[in-house]
């Protein structure tokens, strides 16, 4: 985020240091496309970003709606950017309901650009606006730049003969051309986009770059009085190397692939359509050279079933889905700890419960993830904190599941699984392999000194061995009664099952994890901020600005939520006091009391929107009254849901 | 499945040491020994062997066959199987499941392993009646079923396994009852058909619903209402006095008298098992009037889901390297040059 000395209330610096623009249209306007493209073209001019995709439940909302609004934010600038950022620098309006739900986060002093050929009577009355935002005066404390983008790119695409209606569809193309004019991008990679993406339509990719075109030369040429100046944002320090964009639900299921290729094992992807998790059926649906199967079972409990064995088989099963889907796999998961074989279980988070936000973000599904099974029934969770950590995250996920015969749950949130930013692509020659075993030969001997099989004989670390179906003279069976515990055979004795249920919950316990660091600050202090997941980038941003302003404050990121690191609670004991931002109503925090006995304050957020950086530093100057220049106030009191919807970020 | 090596073993080969715990005189120690008399017959390997259960007591089986076996969850075992049948296609599935397990809770996944045809055996022990929790009726239990939860009697109508698995877009139908003779050849016949073959076992449950199979599968006397079918022979029963006609007015079947062995003086129909319509039929035949048809009803094979799966991951795979490190880098990229500090 640009700091405030740097940023006029008047507009847009010249040459800021980071910038925040939010493109904002009817879901059928292509907003999506351009924020995407737009990303493209950033990450190519060398500065960091990040992105927040903000789309409708519906798939066409009915035009012109305020409920049909999808918005796309992206922060960019020439230093780390590690969030969305807050409030927009510009937005871009094309309609009014877009304007209306989307100006009360715009930045005083911010850009509008609007475009008036969609500002009709109709249009208007499905905004509930009763006059012309854009005539009334009632955006005089924006800057205002309002014209005709539908006519003018109606004029554009002239020459290719398409009617009105196809014509308006390459607004957001024109739209895009004036955005990259505006921070001075090159067009060609863009270009170049539109020529493979309508490779069999040549006449619309020619229509669309005209439109570009023209958006870019109308910036270029035209004599626009005031607020449209063209901005450079300088390319930000970066480590030598090669760089792409990422999203995490790219990331996630590249990492799956890279975490099979290193336990030496074909992948085995059971899938059922749920938003947003379906995205990392469809990209490892074409990833088939690497001895992937995906199979679209006929719901979320036989997706989870069939990876599971396919996993009884010798393959690697993943399962993904997002909170109500997961619910209907934890009979499943259940089975899968029971009798141990490998799993990874995706969990791309949504708001809840029930069907909840399906499009929206949050971070409810933690105790679903760590408690929500019948019986005790403990298994490894690990959460991602961006797109590109997603990768990293499969990978261990991968690692845990097949080294500890257990199922292991990935929790990412529908922020990371659409959001994108640059990755520096990573040597896979660098990764350490963990290559899968498979016991093929007697592991026992019984009292007469025969060789025998044990199914259920332990390693150092408690795991099982792995029996392919298929290996001669170990023929064994399994499932989900209890077993004893060496043989496998069905169990019921009370003494066995103690020792079963301790072998399990020894056995999860005992996964190695790293000891816990510090993301950013001292190892002790006054405040330990402590996030997991999706919130590191505004808990990271705000604790650095409390920092700097000399507070005695720590970020701690927590990757590994079950089991945590063995460090972690003496290193919160650090610290008078632990402030835990989550966006649900305080499921970490209750773990971190329950395992650490440490007074964890709970600071949440249920709006479906991500924390923003601002409303984290303020609630961090709580803390510290005796700062010079901060606003200070009240510690909040445990269990009290801060900020509240009245108070919270809109 | 590649052509399996026809391995030597014995019925006692197929036995585990473990205690079957199945209620005595259960019709499913029938089955048990009828599935470990066939499995040597048709030179089964223990090793590529693998039996696939639910819950309920008919998913016990895999515990008590020496082979691989899986115990898993109520009504899940089709996925279960499909999981593992795409990982391993050289591997021998049956699948056991029981009317409660397999149309009830499992109904879903049973409809979608049939119309997928993921090849493999699928045992569905049919004794209209919930046993191992205790004698609730179930969907296959008749109309009037006094149990615990219907105490005056049931009221919804009963699931026709055969006629739900027909529907589904099973290739195969076969049925038997635990303790007749013939059960091994149509197990015989299930597993030389390449794809989903379903079964039908009607299974006395001694303790909760007696009998209640009686009228065709009882020990002794009731041979006659039973309809044997066999590909290209005529439909005949009751020692070959009766037979099964189709009244082309009606498009229906009804039942003959024939005198002196002259089926064909008397219209009886021969058995064509690719015939999906008259299989229909077959199943639909309502019991009293009809005989019961057992044996195979039906069999048409089609490409197996397997089959299909791997033929699509070779097609997509072809001419393609996998090559990690092309993967992570492929789409629009850029490259970062000099020695710039790492990013704050």
């Amino acid at each position: 985020m640009a700091t405030a000395a740097s940023l006029p209330q008047d507009g847009v610096p010249a040459s800021p240091d980071a910038i925040v623009v939010r493109f904002a249209g009817d879901s059928g306007d292509g907003m999506q496309l351009t924020g995407g493209q737009f990303t493209l073209s950033t990450a190519l001019a060398g500065n960091d970003l990040a992105t927040f995709p903000d789309f409708p439940a519906e798939i066409r909302a009915p035009q012109g709606t305020l409920f049909g609004v999808s918005a796309f934010q992206i922060n960019f600038g020439s230093r780390s950017i590690n969030t969305a950022g807050d409030a927009p620098d510009v937005l871009v309006a094309m309609n009014p309901a877009a304007l209306k739900v989307n100006l009360a986060a715009l930045k005083p002093g911010g850009l509008i650009i609007a475009d008036t050929g969609a500002f009709t009577k109709r249009n208007l009355d499905k905004a509930k606006y009763d006059a012309n935002p854009l005539e009334d005066g009632s955006l005089a404390k924006y800057d205002l730049l309002a014209f005709d983008i539908s006519e003018k790119t109606i004029e554009a695409v002239k020459p290719f003969g398409l009617g009105n209606k196809d014509a308006l569809r390459s607004k957001n193309m024109w739209t895009l051309g004036l955005a990259l004019w505006m921070f001075d991008r090159d067009r060609e990679p863009i270009h170049e986009w539109l020529k493979q993406k309508f490779k069999s339509k040549p006449e619309i990719a020619d229509a669309n770059i005209a439109a570009l075109d023209a958006g870019h030369a109308y910036g270029e040429t035209a004599e626009l009085a005031g607020p449209l100046k063209q901005v450079h944002v300088d390319p930000v320090p970066t480590a030598p190397g090669l760089y792409r964009t990422v999203t995490g639900a790219e990331a996630v299921s590249l990492g799956l692939v890279a975490g099979a290729q290193l336990a030496e094992l074909p992948m085995f992807f059971g899938g059922y359509p749920i938003t947003p998790a379906s995205a990392i059926l469809h990209h490892l649906a074409r990833l088939k050279e690497f001895g992937v199967t995906t199979f679209q079972a006929e719901d979320e409990i036989a997706a989870i079933c069939a990876a599971i064995g396919a996993s009884y088989a010798g393959q690697l099963g993943v399962t993904s889905s997002s909170g109500p889907g997961i619910a209907l796999k934890t009979e499943a998961i259940g089975l899968g700890i029971m009798t141990e074989l490998p799993l990874v279980i995706v969990n791309s988070q949504r708001g809840g419960p029930s069907t909840g936000l399906p499009t929206k973000t949050e971070q409810s599904d933690l105790y679903q993830a760590v408690y929500g099974r019948n019986g005790d029934a403990p298994m490894p969770v690990i959460a991602a904190c961006s797109p590109s950590d997603a990768f990293e995250v499969a990978i261990e996920a991968c690692r845990i599941a097949t080294q500890y015969m257990t199922p292991v749950m990935l929790l990412t949130d529908g922020y990371i699984a659409n959001a994108a930013e640059p990755w520096k692509v990573p040597d896979p020659s660098t990764f350490e392999p963990f290559p899968a075993k498979f016991l093929t030969e007697k592991n026992g001997t019984d009292e007469e000194g025969n060789a025998t099989f044990l199914p259920y004989k332990r390693d150092e670390k408690g795991a099982r061995p792995w029996v392919k179906p298929g290996t001669p003279e170990l023929m064994h069976r399994i499932g989900g009664i209890e077993k004893h515990e060496l043989t496998g055979n069905i169990d019921y004795s009370p003494d066995n099952h103690q020792r079963m249920t301790d072998a399990r919950k020894n056995k999860v316990e005992g996964v190695k994890v790293p000891d816990q660091e510090v993301a950013l600050g001292e190892t002790s202090g006054k405040l330990a901020v402590v996030g997991w997941g999706s919130t590191y980038g505004p808990i990271h941003q705000a604790v650095r600005r409390s920092i700097e302003k000399g507070c005695s404050v720590s970020h701690i990121h927590v990757r590994h939520i079950w089991p945590m690191p063995k460090n972690l609670g003496d290193l919160l004991r650090g610290f008078d006091h632990v402030l835990v931002p989550e966006m649900n109503t305080g499921q970490f925090k209750t773990v971190l009391r329950d395992q650490f006995l440490v007074d964890a304050q709970p600071l949440t957020k249920t709006s479906g929107q991500p924390f923003q950086i601002a409303e984290l530093e303020a609630e961090i100057a709580k803390f510290f009254d005796d700062i010079p220049g901060n606003e200070g106030g009240q510690v909040p009191a445990n269990d009290q849901q801060l900020p509240s919807t009245e108070g919270g970020a809109k | 499945m590649n052509a399996p090596v026809k391995i030597e073993t014995t019925l006692k080969d197929w036995e585990t040491d473990q205690e079957v715990r199945w209620c005595p005189g259960c019709g499913d120690y029938a089955i048990l020994k009828a599935v470990q008399r066939t499995l040597p017959q048709l030179g089964a390997d223990p090793k590529n062997t693998v039996f696939i259960s639910g819950i309920g007591c008919s998913s016990r089986f895999p515990y008590y066959v020496e082979s691989y076996g899986f115990h898993t969850i109520h009504g899940r075992a089709p996925a279960f199987a499909t999981g593992a049948k795409l990982a391993n296609p050289d591997l021998d599935v049956w699948l056991v499941t029981g009317d409660g397990d397999g149309l009830s809770i499992g109904g879903n996944h049973l409809m979608h392993v049939l119309r997928r045809n993921v090849n493999m055996q699928i045992m569905l022990f049919n004794n209209e009646i919930y046993g191992l929790t205790k004698g609730q009726a179930s969907p296959t239990s008749r109309e009037g079923t006094k149990s615990p939860s219907t105490p005056i009697g049931s009221y919804d109508h009963p699931a026709r396994p055969a006629a739900f698995a027909l529907g589904s877009g099973a290739r195969f139908i076969g049925r038997g009852f635990d303790v007749s003779k013939n059960l091994p050849d149509v197990l015989k016949a299930a597993h030389a058909h390449r794809g989903a073959a379903f079964i039908e076992i009607f299974q006395n449950c001694i303790v909760y619903n007696k009998d209640v199979f009686n009228d065709f599968a009882a020990p002794k006397g009731a041979e006659d209402q039973q309809l044997w079918l066999e590909d290209g022979k005529p439909m005949l029963f009751a020692k070959d006095t009766k037979g099964i006609a189709l009244n082309r007015e009606t498009l229906s079947l009804e039942v003959v008298d024939v005198t002196d062995g002259d089926w064909e003086a008397a219209g009886v129909i021969v058995h064509d098992v690719t015939n999906r319509s008259v299989a229909h039929m077959l199943i639909e035949m309502p019991f009293g009037p009809f005989p019961m048809a057992l044996g195979v009803l039906y069999d048409d094979p089609r490409p197996t889901f397997e089959d299909a799966v791997i033929a699509e991951r070779n097609k997509a795979s072809e001419g393609k390297e996998a090559n990690l490190a092309k993967l992570l880098g492929k789409g629009q990229t850029w490259t970062v040059d000099g020695t710039a500090e790492d990013p704050v």
